[in-house]
């Protein structure tokens, strides 16, 4: 069967896109999918320094397409997860470098070879966003719950459902469930009443992220970080599973701390 | 007095706002249709209408709603007698 081509993207930059494709990838790739990540950010690469590749790099997306470098040469594997590969962006070229048809014919080779093709959608709606979209079979729209990211979500749900895409499917991220309590960040229900499409994973605030981007070890590698746990729970879906959403709550405070700690002596 | 507002419960929850500015600015982006054009549409709308039957043209209201991803140009048109009280 050949593979699917999934494309994360967001409309405003620094919303998580980045680490949802590292991490997503992580978790197929744990699951026993061969999976690639495909940094289509070029110009601006960082794929390869989150999922800790940085030094591996010889060939980019740019040689493969000019014809510089045969795919098996440019194609990444990643020495902790054997079904885990990247194809890293050009860092010296700008997006005009492809176009969408090139992006569609390297997904035909891509999808011979993998399950699933990620693909790491460069932030804001011009070149880099189509050429990224355009060999999607599926999109996924990465939202934090804040005015400018939803009102950027809606603009590219827009794009992507105008080009004869099937409807893209949301991740909320970075939410903080002590916030949402005391009604101060946008809560998953409002976010989907107004963006008005299907949910596929929420993601808690974690600082376990940074740390591990400082190591360029993605959290899904193991299941302790709640983020880590959220990002293995969405590969489950894309894989068909049915995997119930997770009630978050927030920390306990001190004192509460203290009574369960009181109790357990 | 915006923390004696905070605590007295008078002051919106954060949350609140956001969502309803998001709805306004949603609305425009998705439609693409200024506020000056919505009111010359209303404008054109009670005059049409007037010629044909007498309505409350002080409490007309022509806005977008909106389901799931569609939208739609919603108007609100009372007719003048509707407003005399009945015996």
């Amino acid at each position: 069967m050949p593979g699917q081509v999934l494309t994360i993207t967001s409309g405003k930059g620094g919303v998580g896109k980045t680490t949802t494709t590292a991490n997503l990838g992580v978790a197929l790739a744990r699951r026993g999918k061969r999976v690639v990540c495909l940094d289509a950010d070029i110009g601006l690469r960082n794929l390869d320094v989150v999922m800790g590749l940085e030094n591996r790099i010889v060939f980019d997306l740019v040689d493969v397409i000019e014809g510089h470098a045969k795919l098996r040469q440019a194609l990444i594997k990643d020495k902790r997860l054997p079904e885990l590969h990247l194809l890293p962006a050009a860092q010296k070229r700008d997006k005009t470098a492809v176009t969408n048809e090139q992006m569609i014919k390297l997904c035909v080779d891509l999808r011979n070879e993998f399950d699933f093709i990620l693909i790491d959608s460069p932030a804001g709606i011009e070149g880099g966003f189509k050429y990224s979209v355009a060999p999607a079979d599926r999109v996924l729209v990465v939202v934090t719950p804040e005015v400018s990211s939803v009102r950027d979500a809606d603009r590219v749900i827009g794009l992507v459902e105008s080009q004869e895409k099937p409807s893209p499917q949301l991740i909320i991220n970075r939410l903080r469930p002590a916030m949402v309590k005391r009604g101060e960040m946008l809560d998953t229900a409002d976010v989907l009443e107004i963006l008005a499409i299907e949910l596929i994973g929420i993601v808690p605030e974690d600082e376990t992220i940074i740390t591990s981007t400082n190591k360029g070890q993605p959290v899904a590698l193991e299941d302790r970080s709640s983020a880590g746990a959220a990002f293995l729970r969405i590969a489950q879906r894309l894989m068909g599973e049915q995997v119930p959403f997770q009630v978050f709550h927030d920390s306990p405070g001190l004192l509460e701390r203290l009574a369960r700690f009181w109790k357990s002596q | 007095m915006d923390f004696l507002a905070r605590v007295f419960g008078h002051s919106p929850r954060s949350a609140n706002v956001a969502k309803e500015r998001l709805q306004l600015v949603l609305a425009h982006d998705r439609t693409n249709i200024s506020a000056e054009t919505l009111a010359a549409l209303k404008d054109e709308i009670i005059s049409v209408i007037s010629r044909h039957i007498e309505i409350d043209r002080e409490n007309v209201e022509v806005s977008f709603a909106r389901t799931d991803r569609t939208q739609r140009l919603v108007a609100n048109i009372p007719l003048a007698s509707s407003r005399k009280p009945r015996k």
